[in-house]
C-alpha cells in the first residue's frame, strides 16, 4: 500500500517551475544586458557624439561621425578588406575544414596523434600563436624564408608582411590555421551523426567515393555545414586579433579590416565617436548572419 | 540464378570470434534464413558475405566465383538494412534510381527500370515523396524496390520485418515470400524470430556463438534438432528436455499429452501440474515429471480438442509417442541413438 500523500510537506522550491525558470535564466539576462546591451547602447550613443579621450564630454553631433567615417578612403578600404578576408578564410576554412573531418574520423593506427594535432591550433591562445607567426613571417629572420633559401627556391627575403599582396595573404592564411580545426570539429560532428546504415547502403549499391561523398555524405551535412560557414563568417567579419598582432594594419593599411580600423580610430586615435560608428557599421551585416543562421537550425530540427 | 557459398569462414573481432568457422551453401534461387538469437553471429555473416566485412579467413563465393576480396559494388548484391537505410534527402523515385546511376546505366532506362521495379511493389504513387513522408511498410517497399532494380545476383535481407508493427509484419511477410518466389532470386535473410524463419525459409540455418548449429528444412528443424540448442531454440513453448541416465530425453509439449490421447506405442509418465494458461483455445500445462532422474519442469501443450479435466496441484497420467521421443547426449548436448525408457 503506498502511503497517503503528505499534506504537510509542503511544495517547495524545487517543485515550482516557474520561479525556477526566472532564477535559472536571470544570469543570463542579466550577462546580455550588462555585457551585450548596455555596450550596445552606449556604442549607438557614441557614434552620434564628440567624445573624445582627451574630452569626454557629451555633446550631441548628429550623423557627423558618419560622414566623416563615409569619405574617409580608409574606411571604404578597410570594408572591402573586411569582405575579401571573410570570403577567402571561409573558403578555405570550409574546405581544409570539411578534409580534416574525414581525417578525423578515420579509422587509422595514430590517429589519437593527429587529433591532437590538429586541434593544436584551437587550444592555443590566438594571441601567443600569433606572435609565432609573426616570427615565422619576419623580415629579416623568417625560418620560412630560410628553408626556402636552402632549398633554392628563393634568393632573397620574401618580406611576408611588408607587400600588400603577400601580407593580406599571411593574414588570412594564418586565420584559417586557427579557425580550420574548430570547423573540423563542428564538420566532424556532423559527418558522425550520419547513420551508418547509409553509408554502407550506398557500397552496397556500388557507389564509389565521389559519389558518396556528393551524392550522400555532402547532402546530410550541408546543414551543420552551413552552420560552421556562418560561424565562422561572423568570427571572421568581427576578428582583430591577427591583423593588429601581424600586421597592424599595414602596409599603409592593405590590411585594416573594419574592427581593427574601429579600434585604431576609437582607442588609439581617441576619436570615440568615429571608432563607434565604424563598429555600427558591421552591426547590419552581423545581424543579417544571425537570422541566417537561426533559420539554418530551425530548418535542422524540422528536417 | 546464383548460389553463395562460405567456405571454414573466420571473423574475429578484438578475440571476440563473431563467426568460428562455418561452411555453408545455397542452392540456385533458393531463400536461406540464418535464425539465431541476438549476437550470435549472423548480422556479420551476412555482412561479409555482402563484403561490408572483411573475414579474418576463408573465402566467399558468389556464383562459383571468389569473391572475397572484392568490395561490396563488385558482388551483384543487393542488400536491404534493418533501417531500410533510405537516402532522407533524395526522392523515392532517386533512391530507387540510385543504383542504376551508380552502374551508369543511361537516364531513360534507368527510370524506366525503377518505374518497372516501384510496379512490382505497388509504390508507383510514392515516387515523388521523401522518405520521411512514408509509413514503416512503404519505406520497406522503396527499400525492396531500391534492392530489386539492379537486378542483383543475391538478396540480402538484414530483419526487414523487425521495424514493422505486428499486424503488418503477418501481410508483409507473406508479400516477401510471394515476390521472392515471382523473381527467383537467390536470397538470404537474417532474422531472430522463428515464426518469420518457419514461414519464409527454404531452408534455415540455425547458428549459436558463430557456427552454424544445423541446417536444413524447417520440419527437419523442429522435428529433429541436432543438438540441445536448436531443439529448445526453435518451438514456443520450446522441447521439454528430461534427463535419464546420461540422456536428455526430449519431446514437443504438443506431443506430452493425457494418456488417453494417444494411441499406438508410447511412454507414460506422471505430471504433477502447478499451473494452466490458455492460449488461443490451446490449454498450456506447466509441470514436472520424473524419468529416474529427479523432477524436471515441462510443459504441455493440450488442443482445444482434447477435453480431458485436468486441474492445479493433482497427478495426471501423460504420455508421449515414442517416435516423437528425441533422445540427446547430457554432456555434449548432440544427438544420440534412442534408449529404453519404461519398464
Amino acid at each position: 500500500m503506498a502511503a497517503p500523500p503528505d499534506v504537510a510537506a509542503r511544495r517547495r522550491l524545487a517543485d515550482r517551475d516557474g520561479a525556477l525558470a526566472w532564477i535559472f535564466l536571470s544570469p543570463a539576462v542579466v550577462y546580455i544586458l550588462a555585457l551585450v546591451g548596455l555596450p550596445f547602447v552606449l556604442a549607438v550613443a557614441f557614434s552620434l557624439s564628440d567624445v573624445t579621450g582627451g574630452d569626454p564630454s557629451f555633446d550631441w553631433v548628429g550623423l557627423q561621425n558618419f560622414e566623416r567615417i563615409f569619405s574617409d578612403p580608409v574606411f571604404w578600404r578597410s570594408l572591402r578588406n573586411t569582405f575579401v578576408f571573410t570570403a577567402v578564410s571561409m573558403f578555405f576554412i570550409v574546405l581544409f575544414g570539411k578534409v580534416l573531418a574525414n581525417v578525423l574520423i578515420a579509422d587509422f593506427k595514430g590517429r589519437w596523434l593527429v587529433r591532437f594535432l590538429v586541434l593544436l591550433p584551437w587550444t592555443t591562445p590566438v594571441a601567443l600563436s600569433t606572435i609565432t607567426w609573426l616570427w615565422l613571417l619576419d623580415s629579416v629572420f623568417s625560418p620560412i624564408d630560410w628553408v626556402l633559401r636552402q632549398i633554392g627556391l628563393l634568393q632573397t627575403n620574401m618580406f611576408w608582411l611588408g607587400q600588400p599582396t603577400l601580407a593580406m595573404a599571411s593574414v588570412i592564411a594564418v586565420h584559417v590555421w586557427r579557425l580550420v580545426p574548430l570547423a573540423a570539429v563542428i564538420m566532424m560532428a556532423g559527418l558522425l551523426s550520419i547513420p551508418k546504415d547509409v553509408q554502407e547502403q550506398a557500397l552496397v549499391d556500388g557507389a564509389g567515393y565521389w559519389r558518396r561523398m556528393f551524392e550522400v555524405t555532402i547532402p546530410l551535412t550541408a546543414p551543420v555545414i552551413a552552420i560552421s560557414a556562418l560561424f565562422g563568417a561572423i568570427f571572421t567579419f568581427t576578428d582583430m586579433t591577427v591583423v593588429y598582432v601581424l600586421t597592424r594594419g599595414g602596409p599603409t593599411n592593405e590590411t585594416q579590416v573594419l574592427a581593427s580600423w574601429a579600434f585604431f580610430r576609437g582607442i588609439e586615435g581617441s576619436d570615440i565617436g568615429q571608432g563607434a560608428a565604424i563598429a555600427l557599421f558591421l552591426f547590419p551585416l552581423l545581424l543579417a548572419a544571425a537570422i541566417a543562421i537561426l533559420r539554418a537550425v530551425r530548418r535542422m530540427e524540422v528536417g | 540464378m546464383y548460389t553463395v557459398e562460405v567456405k571454414n569462414l573466420y571473423k574475429h573481432f578484438d578475440g571476440v570470434h563473431a563467426i568460428d568457422g562455418i561452411d555453408l551453401a545455397t542452392d540456385e534461387g533458393e531463400y536461406l534464413v540464418l535464425l539465431g538469437p541476438s549476437g550470435c553471429g549472423k548480422t556479420t555473416l551476412l555482412r561479409t558475405i555482402a563484403g561490408l566485412e572483411e573475414p579474418t579467413s576463408g573465402d566467399v563465393l558468389i556464383g562459383g566465383q571468389v569473391v572475397t576480396g572484392l568490395p561490396p559494388r563488385a558482388r551483384r548484391i543487393a542488400m536491404v538494412f534493418q533501417s531500410y537505410a533510405l537516402y532522407p534527402h533524395k526522392t523515392v523515385l532517386a533512391n530507387i534510381v540510385f543504383p542504376l546511376k551508380a552502374a551508369g546505366v543511361p537516364p531513360e532506362e534507368r527510370e524506366r527500370k525503377a518505374r518497372t521495379a516501384a510496379g512490382m511493389l505497388g509504390i508507383e504513387h510514392l515516387l515523388d515523396r521523401k522518405p520521411r513522408q512514408l509509413s514503416g511498410g512503404e519505406r520497406q517497399r522503396v527499400a525492396l524496390a531500391r534492392a530489386l532494380v539492379r537486378d542483383p545476383a543475391v538478396f540480402l535481407l538484414d530483419e526487414p520485418l523487425s521495424n514493422l508493427d505486428a499486424k503488418l509484419r503477418a501481410s508483409a511477410r507473406d508479400e516477401l515470400k510471394r515476390f521472392q518466389q515471382e523473381i527467383g532470386t537467390t536470397t538470404i535473410y537474417v532474422t531472430h524470430d522463428q515464426s518469420e524463419a518457419m514461414g519464409l525459409g527454404d531452408r534455415i540455418a540455425v547458428m549459436s556463438q558463430g557456427r552454424v548449429r544445423q541446417i536444413g528444412h524447417p520440419v527437419e528443424i523442429y522435428d529433429d534438432p541436432a543438438d540441445t540448442f536448436v531443439a529448445t531454440f526453435i518451438g514456443s513453448p520450446p522441447m521439454n528436455l528430461v534427463p535419464r541416465g546420461d540422456t536428455l530425453v526430449g519431446f514437443r509439449p504438443e506431443h506430452l499429452l493425457p494418456v488417453e490421447n494417444v494411441r499406438g506405442e508410447r511412454v507414460t509418465t506422471t505430471l504433477e501440474v502447478q499451473r494452466m494458461e490458455y492460449l488461443s483455445g490451446d490449454r498450456h500445462v506447466y509441470g514436472t515429471v520424473d524419468l529416474g532422474e529427479g523432477p524436471t519442469r515441462v510443459i504441455a501443450r493440450l488442443p482445444a480438442t482434447v477435453e480431458t479435466p485436468i486441474a492445479v496441484g493433482e497427478r495426471h497420467e501423460f504420455a508421449v509417442p515414442v517416435e516423437r521421443l528425441r533422445f540427446f547426449d547430457a554432456a555434449e548436448g548432440k544427438r544420440t541413438a534412442p534408449i529404453r525408457l519404461g519398464p
